[in-house]
């Protein structure tokens, strides 16, 4: 199977230093109020992935920043945001929308495979009435999607678990390997649940699965938790993933055996003390700092999230590079749409 | 029906546009109705027209109708009958 999994750290770092050098003098040349912030900063060029200079995330719902000119816009993204809060705009040209969806197509099938499996959609097709403007969840379902043929949506329009078109497709495809999407929350409450109280056979599944912890954190269920109670109901094969509109189609996925978040060849976390920004050792928390070559069109390459997460360990996991794990978000951070997907629920 | 006229019926069928509408220079997003959803449904139906299945990459690189013509051509369907 072809993965994006490959690079030893050493190796990576070569790499993305020279290509993420280069991107952060193509966007200095190329988004006026980015080359300012750069010369506020007196960067001067980098030695380390580490040295790279980074964006606070939150600076997106500040600035319009983007490094193509205004004809070239091909799409403009915008993040789920809380009520009343701003919410952040990522510009795409047609390059990098196209490119985004293939390094996204190229990470998920390092563990599907290059063959489309039937596909559960454990949310609602309500959610795609407004075909102009879904919400971040429902682009989320929809770019997911593609992995899929045969789909089947497992809530109904009013949010209800249609248990009977689960029984329906796990009858006609439940005897070969089969994809599961949907968000963390919902995927424990709608879907290990019920599973578990009609005896529903998941055990060729594959669930993929982001969204939050938050939740489930109120309601005492650890990332351990879910995949041992997954397990009872024969789900073994799980994957969470962490990612961010800010860097669309980089998605740093949950290796086989679990427990850790791994760094696609194209893209890497440093996590830093959000006192010193120094970067933290291995094992020590800190603010997740997430770097990625795919933004071209606007200077999102290297981004100060206001996420808490912790390297477990560098080339020592399922895949080589850094594992870490997500820990929650850094308490004084505004509420965030992404941790509470389940609200706007049907 | 020719397999390029069973393509277009199926463009024209998913992407719910007139009996008549022009498809051979259509390009992904840039008709309003060939959105991420109707991709989808686009798929599906160019699956069950010539009994194929498509793989994840060229579902993503499905981008055209020209370049439906030669994803589907990879998969033993005929355009120059």
């Amino acid at each position: 199977m072809s993965s994006v999994f490959t690079l030893s750290q050493a190796a990576k770092e070569e790499v993305l230093l020279k290509e993420l050098s280069a991107l952060t003098e193509h966007h200095r040349e190329n988004c006026e109020p980015y080359a300012r912030i750069l010369a506020a900063n007196g960067y001067q060029g980098a030695t380390s992935v580490e040295g790279l200079p980074w964006l606070p995330v939150r600076l997106f719902k500040n600035l319009e920043l983007k490094s193509i000119p205004d004809d070239e816009v091909y799409k403009v993204l915008t993040s789920s945001g809380t009520t009343g809060a701003e919410v952040s705009k990522i510009y795409l040209d047609k390059a990098a929308a196209g490119e985004q969806t293939r390094k996204l197509g190229a990470t998920v099938q390092s563990v599907l495979g290059p063959k489309r499996l039937p596909m559960i959609l454990v949310d609602t097709k309500a959610m795609l009435k407004d075909r102009k403007s879904f919400s971040a969840r429902g682009a989320g379902v929809l770019g997911m999607s593609n992995f899929g043929r045969n789909h089947v949506w497992a809530l109904d329009n009013e949010g209800h678990v249609d248990v009977e078109a689960l029984k329906g497709f796990l009858e006609q495809y439940g005897d070969e390997p089969f994809l599961i999407f949907g968000f963390t929350y919902l995927v424990w409450l709608h879907l290990y649940e019920v599973a578990l109280e009609n005896d529903l056979d998941l055990s060729n599944g594959i669930l993929i699965h982001s969204g939050g912890w938050k939740k489930l954190v109120d309601q005492a269920v650890s990332p351990e938790e879910f995949r041992k109670r997954l397990a009872a109901v024969g789900l073994t094969k799980v994957h969470n993933y962490y990612g961010m509109i800010e860097q669309i189609g980089t998605i740093f996925l949950e290796g086989p055996t679990g427990g850790s978040l791994y760094c696609p060849d194209f893209a890497d976390v440093v996590i830093r003390d959000p006192e010193t920004w120094a970067e933290q050792p291995v094992g020590k928390p800190g603010l997740i700092e997430v770097i990625s070559t795919l933004p071209t069109s606007y200077p999102g390459h290297v981004l100060l999230t206001e996420d808490l997460g912790v390297v477990h360990g560098v080339d020592d996991g399922d895949w080589p590079g850094k594992r870490f794990s997500v820990l929650g978000r850094l308490p004084r951070a505004e509420a965030r749409g992404c941790s509470d997907t389940y609200r706007e629920a049907a | 029906m020719s397999n390029l006229q069973r393509l277009r019926e199926a463009f024209r069928t998913s992407l719910d546009l007139p009996a008549d509408a022009p498809v051979d220079e259509l390009q992904y997003q840039d008709n309003e109705k060939w959105d991420s959803l109707a991709h989808m449904s686009l798929v599906a139906a160019l699956e069950d027209e010539f009994s194929v299945m498509i793989d994840t990459d060229d579902v993503i690189n499905m981008s055209s109708f020209t370049e439906a013509v030669s994803i589907l051509g990879k998969y033993g369907v005929d355009f120059n009958e």
